[in-house]
């Protein structure tokens, strides 16, 4: 008898162009819909500043605030760069510790158990309170930076590749054993796949809290000199009432943040996007 | 490549009581007083005793929770005997047992040639050196064409059959099921049902099957060992004489009726009813 072949076509048929323009229209008010909202916002607030004549040291309107980006970008690029540096650099070790510690927590429960709750006092800790003791114990600046912003990215990759690398199909792992797999097979054909959506759901929330955790340490710091980031730039216009540049220095810290998520999220859908059901569309 | 059977399969030796029950070609295994407890207290098995024969089509029939899937990890090594013994009348190395689970199990970020080349990556050979070995298998459950699929491309019928083939490449001598087509809608089953039958009379596998359902375990087995609960053990132990080949006519014949209404009594005996 022969093995026929199921009739099942791989992906369901989509039904003519009703689902092409629905998906469209979607992709229009998920772009549009936020833009046009914005818009609004500062056109208000545009509006609220020029009819009430209220003076840009009390509060610029967003032109002002364009206008002082442009004007003061030779100051405010280099200071968004060793920003960018530290958490960047906060985040690459977060990532090369928490995953470490992570797989080092899945080999031996005894080290999870040792080690887990003072990777959690260090989570509850506010970075605030902590970033003045270590900038009296740590001479070296960045290194003192580089430091508080570790401690709050390096949180939610931790637990959340201790999660995923202990989330392994049962019977998956029943299966590696039947065929003999050694603990190194099992880490890296079963657990470290296993645990890559939910390290990336991390890695996004850690990208985020890094760039927090570099701008937390740089106020308690609050030093000048060259090597300053965005916030000593906030801290330095606050203290000349240059209320204009604060707004375009927070502005470039947003800008920062908002690219972080998205370069994060998309590197998420590129890695997940042919087997998780989180970046797959789901058939109604 | 089709892999049908044009060749008219050869009757196998009807299975009779205890030792017999191994059949022409002898024993592969035996389960001797076998008991299992788990660290909970629970006694999963008490007094297991049976005889497997090589090439035999062997089926644990019984209620949930009767410690069929445990008999199964018991045989494949993935748990240890509390008491009794298991005795291997063949010597069994690595890759002679696949296993199937009733979940397909596969590894959702590979393809499903990764996936059934899993157990041979494993031992530790490359994905060239293993090309034919996993395309063979592939062909066997008529999969070829979907080797680049990931499993969520995949429907429930198709999934179970990349498992079957993951189970199927390392080429086993013994085949060890545990209700591989209960999430499957009847049709699924049916075909699913005749192909296994066809590969089974083809690679000369020795295949223990766990199932619930009766109706299953008549059309595919040669012996059915039933099962109760609290604590598991055998009840019963039913040969089904029909030759084979078995098609769609031998599921309307008298013999598989017959069959199945003293399986079933046996069945509901064994559930205290």
């Amino acid at each position: 008898m022969a093995v026929a072949l199921e009739t099942e076509t791989l992906t369901a048929a989509v039904p003519g162009g009703a689902r092409r323009t629905g998906a469209r229209l979607e992709l229009a008010v998920r772009i549009l819909g936020p833009l046009a909202l914005l818009a609004l916002i500062l056109g208000g607030w545009e509006l609220l500043v020029r009819v009430n004549e209220i003076p840009p040291y009390i509060l610029p309107g967003p032109v002002a605030v364009l206008q002082s980006l442009v004007d003061d970008w030779q100051s405010l690029y280099p200071s968004l760069l060793v920003t960018l540096r530290i958490t960047f650099l906060a985040l690459a070790v977060a990532v090369i510790g928490g995953v470490g510690l992570a797989i080092l927590f899945s080999l031996s429960r005894w080290i999870e158990m040792s080690l887990f709750p003072l990777a959690v006092i260090l989570q509850v800790t506010p970075v605030v309170s902590i970033a003045p003791l270590i900038l009296i114990y740590v001479d070296n600046i960045t290194l003192a930076l580089l430091i508080c912003a570790w401690i709050v990215a390096f949180f939610p990759i931790l637990s959340n590749t201790t999660l995923g690398l202990a989330s392994a199909d049962h019977n998956l792992r029943d299966l590696f054993e039947l065929y003999g797999a050694s603990r190194w097979q099992q880490l890296v054909h079963l657990r470290l796949p296993s645990a890559l959506p939910y390290f990336l759901g991390g890695l996004r929330i850690a990208g985020g809290l890094s760039l927090i955790g570099a701008i937390v340490a740089e106020f308690a710091a609050g030093t000048g000199g060259t090597g300053s980031g965005l916030a000593f730039r906030i801290l330095e216009a606050g203290w000349r009432l240059e209320i204009p540049r604060m707004f375009a220095a927070l502005l470039l810290i947003s800008m920062a943040g908002i690219l972080i998520f998205l370069a994060f999220t998309a590197l998420q859908h590129l890695l997940l996007r042919r087997w998780h059901a989180s970046a797959t569309a789901r058939e109604r | 490549m089709s892999p049908a059977v044009a060749e008219p399969v050869e009757h196998r030796a009807p299975a009779g009581e205890g030792e017999e029950a191994a059949g022409a070609a002898g024993p592969l295994f035996a389960l001797r007083d076998i008991g299992k407890t788990f660290a909970n207290g629970t006694v999963a098995l008490d007094g297991l005793d049976f005889t497997v024969g090589r090439h035999a089509f062997v089926s644990l029939l019984g209620p949930s929770g009767c410690g069929k899937s445990t008999v199964l990890r018991l045989i494949a090594g993935l748990t240890r005997p509390s008491r009794g013994r298991l005795v291997w009348h063949r010597q069994i190395a690595r890759g002679d047992i696949g296993f199937v689970f009733q979940e397909p199990t596969l590894m959702p970020w590979a393809t499903v040639f990764d996936n059934v080349r899993l157990p041979l990556r494993l031992q530790g050979r490359g994905r060239q050196e293993v090309r034919e070995e996993v395309e063979r298998a592939l062909a066997m459950v008529g999969l070829e064409e979907f080797a680049g699929a990931y499993p969520r491309e995949l429907s429930g019928g198709m999934k179970m059959r990349a498992s079957i083939a993951r189970a199927l490449v390392t080429r086993p001598r013994l085949l060890l099921m545990d209700e591989p087509f209960a999430a499957l809608d009847e049709i699924t089953r049916f075909k699913l049902n005749n192909e296994l039958l066809d590969l089974w009379a083809r690679e000369n596998w020795t295949v223990v099957f766990v199932t619930h359902s009766v109706y299953e375990s008549v059309y595919l087995s040669q012996r059915i060992l039933v099962m109760a609960s609290r604590p598991g053990r055998i009840t019963a132990e039913i040969p089904i004489d029909a030759p084979y080949p078995r098609d769609e006519a031998f599921r309307l014949s008298p013999a598989y009726t017959e069959a199945c209404r003293r399986v079933s009594a046996e069945l509901r005996r064994a559930m205290g009813e």
